[in-house]
C-alpha cells in the first residue's frame, strides 16, 4: 500500500482556504442521517463532538471517566498557543508554523503545521466566547506569556490551569448538545474494539464499566480522541487511566502507527520517592526561568547528599557544577526539553545525582530570591511551591527543589493523512492520538492547540468529506456479523485474563514494561539495548498471558479486568516502539541514538535517510510489522541542524 | 524525626453494588512510607488483597495531582481528608501517625449512589450542567478574543469560580446532600462574563429546577462545602446564585 497523505497543492498558505472553499459538503437533510463515533472526550474529542453535532450530525460520545469533563486534558498547566500577536511582538501564522516544524526536529508534515498555526487565532476567540477565563491585564485583554523558549509572547493561558478551563469550555458545549439531544454521551465507557466492514470504520464494541456488559455501537464514521501512550513507561505525568487501547485495537485493524517511538520527556518533575510510586508530577516548565540546574562536583559529596549527611546548602559555589549553564552557555538553564533532560540523566547515570535513589538533580531558586527578594518569587511561583511541598515535605524557598525528567507527552500515534483519516478508510484520529504536528519533539503549549484545532476547526470540514459519499448507506445494521465476530472476539478475551488465574496483577506487569521502557527506549538508546528490549518485552508478554491474575466478576464493575486489557496493549505496543526506535538510526527530538551524536554529545540528525514519516502496518502479535515511509518534503522551511551552545 | 514507615489499621467501606448493604472490613498495612500518597496506599492494600487472592478495593481517581476530580473519599469523617485545600489524591501519608487506625468511606448522598465500594455515580452533576451550564455558541460564531474587554477583577472572580472540579465534596460534606457550591461555581462564573449575559436569567432557573429534580437537599449556610472544598470554592457564590435566581423569578415576563 502506497501512503497519500493527499496534500492539497497549492503555496502552503492557501492549502486550507483552498480545500475548505472546495471540500464536498453534506446536505443538513442528510447530516441528520448521518451517525459519528467520537471516542474521547479530551479537548480533541470534546470540541469535535460538540462541534459534529452542531452541523447536524448525530454524535455518539464515549469515555472511561465518569464524566466526560475528566478527560486526561484537564490535568495541562502552562497554556496555549496562537498566533495573535496580540503583543504587537512580531507573531505570526508564518512564525507559529515555522517555530513547530523547527522545534520538531524537522519530522513533521508542513501542510498540517501550517494548517494548525493558521486556525490557531480562531481558537481563542472560540473560547472566549463560551465564557473561558483567560487571563487579562489591567485593560481587560487578553494576556500573553512566552512559554518554552519561544522569542514571542504567543501563550495565552488561565493561571496554573489553563488545560482545564479550556475543557470545560469544550464539555459545557458539548453538554449543550447533550441538552439537545443531538450527542449521546457514554461515560464510564471502554471503547475496546473497532468494527470494519467491508474495509469501513462501522462502529465499536464498548465496554460497560458500570455493568460489564459489552455494547455494539455502529456508525458512519468512528474518530478516535483517545489522547497519548506515555503510560506504557508506567510512569509518567499522564493520568493513571490514559492508555493505548483504542488507538491500539484501531492499529491492529489496520490503522497504521506512525513514529510510536517519538516520545516527549519533561525536565522538570518530580523525582520517585519509592517503589510504591504511581505517577510523577509535572512542575511547570517556567521554573527554569528562574531557577539555576545544578548537581555537586564531586561524587563524595553527592554521596552525602543522598544519605543524608550532607544538605545543598552545605556546599560551596565551587563544589556546585550549573552543568546547563556550562555546556550551553547561550541558552542556560533554558534549552529544550530533550537537551536539559538528557543532560540531566547524564549527571546522575555518571553519579552525580542527589536524592536517595541517585536520579535527581537540584532546581535551585537561592540565587533568584536573593536578586529579587522572596517576595517576588512567590508571587511568580507560590502555587507551584506549595504543591511540591504538599507532595515532597520539602520547603523549596530555604532548599533546592529535586528534579527529574520524566516521560510527559507522546508525538507518535496513529498515522493519518491532510483529513486526519487514517489509513481506514472512515477512522478518524484527532489530538495526541494521531501524530500528526509535531514532528519529533513538541513546543510547549502546542497540544491544547493542536487537539482543539483538530475538533473545533479541522475535522468537522474533513469528515464532510468522507462522508458526502456515505449519505445513502442507511443506519449500520449491528447484527452485521463483523459486530458479531468483534463482540466475540473481545469477550473471549475477557474471559482468558480472567481464566489464567495467575499470581501477578496486570499492575505489575505494567511496571515492569514501564522498566523495560525507560531503560531501552527512554532518554537514550542504542542498537545493542534496543535488541535486547525487544527480547524482554516477548518474554514479559508470555509471562503476561501465562500468569496474571485479574480477579472479580467479567460481568460487573471491575477495574482489574479493564486495567488487564490496557496493559496487554501497552505491552505489544512497547515492541512496536523499541522496534521502531532500532529503525531509526539518527538523533532527532526526543529520540536520541547514541550512535548518531556530534563529538560534544549533542544530537545528530540524519535528514538524507531519515527525513520520513515511519508508519508501521500491524502484521500479527507474534509477527514483525511492516514498515512503511511517508517521505517529508520541505518546500518552505529549510533543514538546519539546532544548536544551543 | 518522625517515623519513615507506618503500621496502619484501615477501616474500609465494601459494598458490592448499589442494592448491597455494605459494610466495614479492617486490614493491617505494615511499613508504609510517609512520602507516599493515601492513593498509593490503597495501591499497596491492593496489591496485597489481588496477591492474597481477595477483591481489591474499589475507588475513583486519575490524575492523581488534584485536578480531574475523580478521587473521592471520606476520610476519618472529612472529604478528601484531613489537610484543608486537598484532594484524596494530594494527600500523603506523613500527615498520619505510626499505629492510626483510618476509616476510610465513599461520599454518602443519595443521589449519588455507591457503585462499588468507594466508587459512587456523580453523573446527576453532569445533568446539572447539561440544563444549562454553557454560552450558547457554535463553533465559528465568535467575534474576536479581544473585542469585548473584560475588567481583570471580573475575569478573576469568574476563574476563581470556575476552578471548581466537579468532584462532589461539597455534596458529601454538607448534611443536606447540597449542590449548592457546586452549581453557585458555574452560574457565578457566567454571572461575571459578558458571554454569560444573554442567558443569565435562564441559565439558574434550568440549573436550580435540574439541581432539586435530582434529590440535592437545600442549603442551611452551615458552610461545611466551602471548608471541605480541595479548591477553596468561597460560599459567597451561593449568595450570589440566590440573588441572580431572586433575580431571575421575580423578573417581568416570568
Ligand atoms: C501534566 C501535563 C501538563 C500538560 N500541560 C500542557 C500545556 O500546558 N500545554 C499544552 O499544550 N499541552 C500540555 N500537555 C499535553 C496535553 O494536555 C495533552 O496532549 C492533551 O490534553 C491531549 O488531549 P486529547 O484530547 O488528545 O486527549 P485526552 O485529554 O487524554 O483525552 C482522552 C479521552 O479519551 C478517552 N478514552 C481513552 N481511551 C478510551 C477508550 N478505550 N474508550 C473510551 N474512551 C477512551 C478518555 O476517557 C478521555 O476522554 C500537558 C500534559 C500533561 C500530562
Ligand atoms: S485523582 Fe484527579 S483530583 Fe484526585
Amino acid at each position: 500500500m502506497k501512503l497519500d497523505a493527499k496534500i492539497p497543492s497549492g503555496p502552503i498558505s492557501e492549502k486550507w482556504t483552498k480545500y475548505r472553499s472546495t471540500v464536498r459538503l453534506v446536505s443538513p437533510a442528510n447530516k441528520r442521517k448521518l451517525d459519528i463515533i467520537v471516542v474521547g472526550t479530551g479537548l480533541a474529542g470534546a470540541s469535535a463532538a460538540a462541534s459534529l453535532a452542531e452541523l447536524g450530525y448525530k454524535v455518539k460520545a464515549f469515555c472511561f471517566q465518569d464524566s466526560p469533563r475528566r478527560a486526561h486534558s484537564i490535568a495541562a498547566q502552562g497554556g496555549i498557543n496562537a498566533a495573535k500577536n496580540y503583543q504587537n511582538d512580531g507573531d505570526s501564522t508564518y512564525r507559529l508554523f515555522y517555530d513547530t516544524v523547527k522545534g520538531g526536529d524537522y519530522r513533521a508534515r508542513e501542510a498540517n503545521v501550517y494548517r494548525l498555526a493558521e486556525v490557531s487565532a480562531s481558537i481563542i476567540d472560540q473560547c472566549v466566547a463560551q465564557g473561558v477565563p483567560f487571563a487579562r491585564d489591567y485593560g481587560g485583554l487578553l494576556d500573553n506569556r512566552s512559554f518554552g523558549g519561544t522569542q514571542v509572547s504567543r501563550t495565552f493561558y488561565a493561571r496554573g490551569q489553563t488545560g482545564q478551563q479550556l475543557l470545560l469550555g469544550a464539555y459545557s458545549a458539548l453538554n449543550r448538545q447533550i441538552e439537545k439531544g443531538q450527542v449521546q454521551m457514554f461515560s464510564r465507557h471502554e471503547m475496546v474494539e473497532v468494527v470494519v466492514v467491508d474495509g469501513k470504520a462501522r462502529g465499536i464494541i464498548a465496554r460497560n464499566l458500570v455493568t460489564g456488559e459489552l455494547e455494539r455501537h455502529g456508525a458512519h464514521a468512528v474518530v478516535i480522541a483517545s489522547g497519548g501512550y506515555g503510560n506504557v513507561f508506567y510512569l509518567s505525568t499522564n493520568a493513571m487511566g490514559s492508555n493505548v487501547t483504542a488507538a491500539w485495537k484501531a492499529h491492529k485493524k489496520g490503522a497504521f502507527f506512525g513514529n510510536p517511538c517519538f516520545t516527549q520527556i519533561h525536565p522538570t518533575c518530580l523525582p520517585q520517592s519509592g517503589e510504591y510510586q504511581s505517577k510523577l508530577t509535572l512542575m511547570s516548565e517556567s521554573l527554569r526561568n528562574d531557577g539555576r540546574i545544578w548537581v555537586p562536583k564531586n561524587k563524595v559529596d553527592a554521596e552525602a547528599i543522598r544519605t543524608g549527611t550532607k544538605v545543598a546548602a552545605d556546599l560551596t559555589e565551587e563544589a556546585r557544577d550549573y552543568f546547563l549553564e556550562r555546556r550551553y552557555p547561550a541558552f542556560g538553564n533554558l534549552v529544550p526539553r530533550d537537551v536539559a533532560s538528557r543532560a540531566a540523566k547524564e549527571m546522575c547515570d555518571a553519579g552525580h545525582g542527589v536524592n536517595p535513589t541517585g536520579l535527581a538533580v537540584f532546581l535551585d531558586f537561592r540565587d533568584a530570591i536573593n536578586r529579587l527578594g522572596k517576595d517576588v518569587i512567590s508571587a511568580r511561583y507560590g502555587n507551584l511551591f506549595e504543591m511540591y511541598e504538599k507532595i515532597t515535605g520539602d520547603d523549596p524557598y530555604s532548599t533546592p527543589m529535586k528534579i527529574y525528567p520524566a516521560v510527559h507527552y507522546t508525538m507518535g500515534g496513529l498515522w493519518v493523512d491532510y483529513n486526519l483519516m487514517t489509513t481506514v478508510p472512515g477512522l478518524y484520529a484527532i489530538g495526541e492520538a494521531n501524530f500528526s504536528d509535531h514532528g519529533a519533539n513538541r513546543l510547549g503549549a502546542s497540544a491544547l492547540m493542536q487537539g482543539l484545532a483538530d475538533g473545533y476547526f479541522v475535522l468537522p470540514y474533513t469528515i464532510g468529506d468522507y462522508l458526502a459519499d456515505e449519505i445513502r448507506t442507511t443506519a449500520i445494521d449491528t447484527k452485521h456479523a463483523a459486530f458479531e465476530q468483534a463482540e466475540k472476539d473481545v469477550a473471549e478475551r475477557y474471559k482468558l485474563f480472567t481464566s489464567i488465574n495467575g499470581k501477578q496483577s496486570p499492575e505489575s506487569f505494567h511496571r515492569r514494561l514501564g522498566k523495560i521502557m525507560w531503560e531501552y527506549c527512554g532518554m537514550a538508546r542504542n542498537a545493542e539495548g534496543l535488541t535486547k528490549a525487544i527480547g524482554l518485552i516477548q518474554d514479559l508478554r508470555k509471562e503476561f498471558w501465562s500468569d496474571v491474575r485479574v480477579s472479580g466478576d467479567i460481568n460487573a464493575f471491575n477495574p482489574e479486568l479493564d486495567k488487564a486489557m490496557r496493559v496487554a496493549d501497552f505491552i505489544e505496543l512497547g515492541e512496536l516502539m523499541v522496534r521502531d526506535a532500532l529503525t531509526r538510526k539518527e538523533s532527532c527530538g526526543g529520540h536520541f541514538r547514541e550512535e548518531s551524536q556530534t563529538e560534544e554529545g549533542e544530537a545528530m540528525r540524519d535528514d538524507e535517510n531519515y527525513a520520513f514519516v515511519s508508519a508501521w502496518e500491524f502484521a500479527g502479535v507474534d509477527a514483525e510489522p511492516v514498515l512503511h515511509k511517508e517521505n517529508l518534503e520541505f518546500e518552505v522551511v529549510k533543514l538546519t541542524q539546532r544548536s544551543y551552545k | 524525626m518522625s517515623k519513615e514507615n507506618l503500621n496502619l489499621t484501615l477501616k474500609v467501606w465494601r459494598q458490592k453494588g448499589k442494592k448491597d448493604k455494605g459494610g466495614f472490613e479492617t486490614y493491617k498495612l505494615k511499613g508504609v512510607s510517609t512520602h507516599a500518597s493515601f492513593l498509593e496506599m490503597m495501591d499497596i492494600l491492593n496489591e496485597e488483597l489481588i496477591t492474597t487472592g481477595k477483591d481489591p478495593v474499589a475507588f475513583d481517581h486519575d490524575c492523581r495531582e488534584g485536578i480531574c476530580g475523580m478521587c473521592s473519599m471520606y476520610i476519618n469523617g472529612r472529604a478528601h481528608g484531613p489537610q484543608r485545600g486537598t484532594t484524596t489524591c494530594q494527600l500523603h501519608m506523613r500527615h498520619f501517625e505510626d499505629g492510626e487506625t483510618i476509616t476510610i468511606e465513599p461520599w454518602r448522598a443519595t443521589p449519588f449512589p455507591v457503585i462499588k465500594d468507594l466508587v459512587v455515580d456523580r453523573s446527576a452533576f453532569d445533568k446539572i450542567q447539561q440544563a444549562g451550564g454553557y454560552v450558547s455558541v457554535n463553533t465559528g460564531n465568535a467575534p474576536d478574543g479581544n473585542a469585548v474587554p473584560i475588567p481583570k477583577a471580573d475575569a478573576d472572580e469568574a476563574f476563581n469560580a470556575a476552578a471548581c472540579i466537579g468532584c462532589g465534596a461539597c455534596v458529601a460534606a454538607c448534611k443536606n446532600a447540597s449542590a449548592m457550591l457546586f452549581v453557585s461555581a458555574k452560574v457565578s462564573q457566567f454571572a461575571l462574563l459578558p458571554q454569560g449575559q444573554p442567558e443569565r436569567k435562564e441559565r439558574v432557573g434550568k440549573m436550580v429546577a435540574k439541581m432539586d429534580e435530582l434529590g440535592f437537599g437545600n442549603c442551611t449556610n452551615t458552610g461545611a462545602c466551602e471548608a471541605e472544598c480541595p479548591k477553596g470554592i468561597s460560599i459567597s457564590n451561593i449568595a450570589r446564585m440566590n440573588r441572580e435566581y431572586l433575580g431571575a423569578v421575580l423578573a417581568p415576563g416570568n
